[in-house]
């Protein structure tokens, strides 16, 4: 073991005794180097200093609900997220999540107009299973309802969240005018949105009740919204794990709904929410069985049975999993 | 706008016209001065609103029928039956039509409560559809709620135990069909109206029924008094059908038929296929270019390859009328719908009658169009395509233009190939044919399990593609194919020739030197309605 040269009170006299102004170091060193590049930056470049006695203004946050994603509608951005998309999220998404994609047919009659799909919400991998299977002309031209306080919570997330899915804030824990005419301007813009309604992802693997936002900006733009179940997700990536695990996962798409006449947001968002457990029913059981309940009006909540924790838990496992569809064995002739 | 189809005279300005050539095309200089060109009319609009038309329909029937939910309750038994792989041609981009119809009258049925749903691909003797041809017709939603629980198969034509035996007509014709359909409380019947001949009586007597009750119709007397099967009120084989519809309704089975047309949109507007629906003098420089890029390269592939891409290609059809109800006077409406689309006036027949035969016909959708196919193609659908009187003169000359090649789909048609090799070598009457060799094909039990448990026509099938024929073969003088395999034109019984001019020269030796010549632009589908 080598030896210290000098004793620890030699250092300090030492120091002492150095020719510098002791108070100019002691302030450099609580500052740190921001302070220290500030004292060597000349006068005229420098930020003013507040005068004594006068409030300062408030600072604007640029993040959050009002980060500006403006550019990240610009064709680079554009090109670099089709990019991102079809050459890392999609073959991610395809050994991830394995996808069976059922329903595009009903989105046939809507010639590629703009739309709102709502999708029911369990884990961070619906957004970009989504993005790998909302089919063209949709998928390059859609831009996505993300939570403020979540995806634009600093400069990085937000610039993130803007370029690689295409988010723009959405506030869920007040309601702002500014969310909704972004929205809103994009969708006139003939842009689509994906939104889930539920305002966040599953806590316990069932639904939570829909918001009113897919079904105001419906009926503020005048668009058909086209409700999207995602089942499977939450076994890939459920909130509060960090570390995916491959499983299959089923994406049902139903028929586009147009608000009826005289219908308001929360009738529709009712209706919007419906018509994705109509979907979470065919998904687990089949299209007749799920259409046979739902004029019953037995179609079951997408938020579960109204019992105790466990129980709810407990009757998680009484839906069946998304069934393959077998591969076709004909003979090559 | 869509412009109707209409009849060209050929002159020296007329550009080469198209023919189809199985799965290649050719492009032929037709003599001017003689010669006409038949076109057909350009896509008609389609509907705007299909699921809005098709719900309207269901709830407004035609004739004497109550709305379909009024007839719709809880604890009955419901039946949906629906055209097969036949139609429409080529199969259509999904949706099919026939899903879309399915399940909106599913969503009644589940609106009323009905549990006790069977849904019948009505194939009569084709081959039974594969899961994938099921899928694609009803749809993925409606094939995985009834097929896993053996609510959606194909009718079995063959099976002693789910036919139902309803009577006689009075002309002793025996009406046998399928059981489940016959013993419903309502059978839906869901049809695809490509021609004229499709549809009314002949979607329920046909396609559900057996071999017992097909042979009624389908047999050379009938196809020979049908001129033509495509025009019902002229048709034999339609006014056979419509007697048996009578025996089906007052044996009580009760029908609720809805019927749909199609656009002329094969080939649809954009694609290297899109100029195939155009004509020829409109073509633009990205069309030849296209053309030729594609005829330069399907010459160039092998046969399977140029098979396999054809036999992918599925048609953006489009829906221009659905109408439901009662059987006769939705057909009547159909009729009338198909027509508007098909029906191109022609003034005087021809001496020789030319065609341009595509790559598909009703039996070989995903398959081969072996010769018999072929043959039936062109002298059974293409030269019945009119009303009044065929568009070529009795004695006339019918040129076609396909590959012919001399091949066979083994598990499609295992019965053609013995009707080519022992019946065709033998001989090529129909009414020899008829008399010796049918019951032997029809009854033949290993034949009848192929079409049963595989994938096979019946045995008696290449028999009814041979009478379908029938009618031509009657009025023609002399049939020449152009580009076919000698051997299998031979054997078919008809003169083979290398190009349009040989064949138009041997032509010359029946109807002499300046015979009038008349060239069918088929596709997309047209009818002649000569006078």
């Amino acid at each position: 073991m080598s030896r210290i040269p000098i004793t620890k009170k030699q250092a300090t006299e030492l120091v002492k005794s150095l020719p510098v102004n002791r108070s100019v170091a002691a302030s450099a060193a609580r500052a740190g180097g921001s302070a220290v590049a500030r004292r060597l930056t000349p006068s005229v470049l420098r930020a003013p200093t507040l005068p004594g006695g006068v409030e300062p203004l408030p600072v604007e946050s640029k993040v959050g609900a009002n980060y500006d994603t403006d550019w990240a509608r610009s064709y680079p951005a554009r090109a670099a997220r089709v990019l991102l998309v079809e050459g890392v999220v999609k073959p991610a998404m395809d050994l991830l999540a394995t996808p069976t994609v059922e329903g595009l047919d009903r989105l046939e009659d809507l010639d590629g107009r703009p739309v709102v799909f709502a999708a029911n919400h369990h884990s961070h991998v619906d957004t970009p299973l989504l993005l790998s299977v909302i089919p063209e002309p949709w998928r390059h031209h859609l831009f996505i309802g993300a939570a403020a306080d979540y995806f634009f919570g600093n400069r990085v997330t937000s610039t993130l969240s803007a370029l690689v899915i295409g988010a723009i804030p959405i506030e869920r824990t007040k309601v702002t005018r500014n969310s909704a005419d972004q929205a809103a301007e994009l969708l006139d813009d003939g842009w689509s949105m994906l939104i889930f309604p539920e305002g966040g992802r599953s806590p316990d693997g069932w639904g939570q009740a829909f918001r009113g936002g897919a079904a105001y900006l419906s009926l503020r733009c005048g668009v058909p919204v086209v409700p999207v179940h995602v089942e499977g997700t939450g076994r890939v990536l459920r909130k509060g794990k960090n570390v995916p695990r491959p499983s299959p996962t089923t994406v049902t798409f139903g028929t586009p709904l147009m608000p009826l006449e005289g219908e308001d947001s929360r009738k529709l968002a009712a209706r919007i929410e419906l018509a994705v457990a109509e979907l979470a029913d065919e998904a687990s059981s089949d299209w007749w069985q799920a259409k046979r309940r739902a004029a019953a009006g037995a179609t079951p909540s997408l938020q579960g049975p109204d019992h105790g924790a466990w129980r709810r838990t407990w009757a998680l496992g009484d839906r069946k999993a998304g069934r393959r569809r077998p591969k076709r064995t004909w003979p090559e002739l | 706008m869509p412009r109707p189809g209409f009849v060209l005279d050929v002159d020296r300005s007329t550009p080469p016209v198209l023919f189809h050539h199985g799965e290649q095309f050719k492009l032929e200089k037709l003599p001017p001065g003689r010669s006409r060109i038949i076109y057909p009319g350009e896509p008609l609009d389609p509907l705007e609103d299909i699921d809005g038309a098709i719900h309207d329909a269901l709830v407004n029937p035609t004739g004497d029928s109550e709305p379909l939910p009024a007839l719709l309750r809880p604890g009955m038994k419901l039946t949906i039956a629906f055209d097969d792989i036949s139609l429409p041609l080529p199969p259509m981009k999904r949706p099919d039509i026939r899903q879309r119809v399915i399940e909106q009258v599913l969503d009644m049925a589940a609106a009323a409560g009905v549990d006790d749903v069977h849904l019948i691909a009505a194939l009569a003797l084709h081959r039974r559809m594969t899961e994938d041809e099921l899928r694609h017709a009803v749809g993925d939603r409606v094939y995985d709620a009834f097929a896993p629980h053996g609510l959606l198969y194909n009718h079995d034509a063959e099976d002693p135990d789910n036919l139902a035996f309803l009577g006689t007509t009075d002309k002793g014709e025996e009406v046998e069909i399928n059981k489940r359909a016959a013993e419903s409380d309502l059978l839906v019947y869901v049809n695809i109206n490509i021609v004229s001949m499709d549809g009314g009586w002949k979607s329920t007597a046909t396609g559900l029924s057996s071999y017992k009750s097909l042979r009624h119709h389908h047999n050379v007397k009938t196809m020979q008094h049908s001129k033509s099967f495509m025009d019902r009120h002229a048709s034999e084989l339609h006014s056979s059908n419509w007697r048996m519809g009578k025996v089906l309704k007052d044996s009580g089975v009760k029908v609720f038929q809805i019927e749909t047309t199609i656009n002329n949109n094969v080939f649809g507007t954009e694609g290297p296929m899109a100029v195939l629906q155009k004509r020829e003098w409109e073509w633009n420089t990205k069309d030849r270019m296209s053309f030729m890029a594609m005829k330069a390269g399907l010459d160039r592939m092998s046969a399977r390859s140029r098979r396999s891409i054809f036999q992918a290609y599925r048609a953006p059809h489009q829906l221009t009328s659905v109408q439901a109800g009662e059987v006769e006077a939705v057909h009547e409406l159909t009729t009338a719908n198909v027509l508007k689309q098909h029906l191109v006036p022609v003034e005087g027949q021809t001496d020789i009658l030319t065609m341009g035969l595509p790559y598909i016909c009703p039996y070989n959708v995903n398959s081969i169009m072996n010769p018999i196919l072929v043959m039936c193609l062109g002298l059974g659908y293409f030269f019945n395509l009119y009303r009044g009187k065929p568009p070529v003169r009795e004695g006339g000359v019918l040129i076609m233009s396909h590959p012919t090649p001399w091949e066979f789909h083994p598990v499609h048609h295992p019965s053609y190939i013995d009707f080519f090799e022992q019946v065709l070598s033998e001989t090529t009457d129909p009414i020899r044919i008829e008399a010796e060799f049918e019951k032997s094909f029809a009854e033949d039990e290993w034949y009848r399990h192929l079409y049963r448990t595989s994938y096979a026509y019946h045995g008696v099938h290449p028999f009814y593609m041979w009478y379908w024929c029938s009618h031509a073969m009657q009025h023609l003088g002399q049939v020449i194919i152009v580009g076919g395999d000698v051997r299998a034109v031979r054997r078919l019984g008809f003169k083979p020739a290398s190009t349009l001019q040989d064949a138009l020269e041997m032509a010359s030796d029946v109807v002499g030197r300046d015979a009038t010549i008349t060239h069918i632009h088929n596709p997309p589908i047209l009818m002649a309605d000569v006078t």
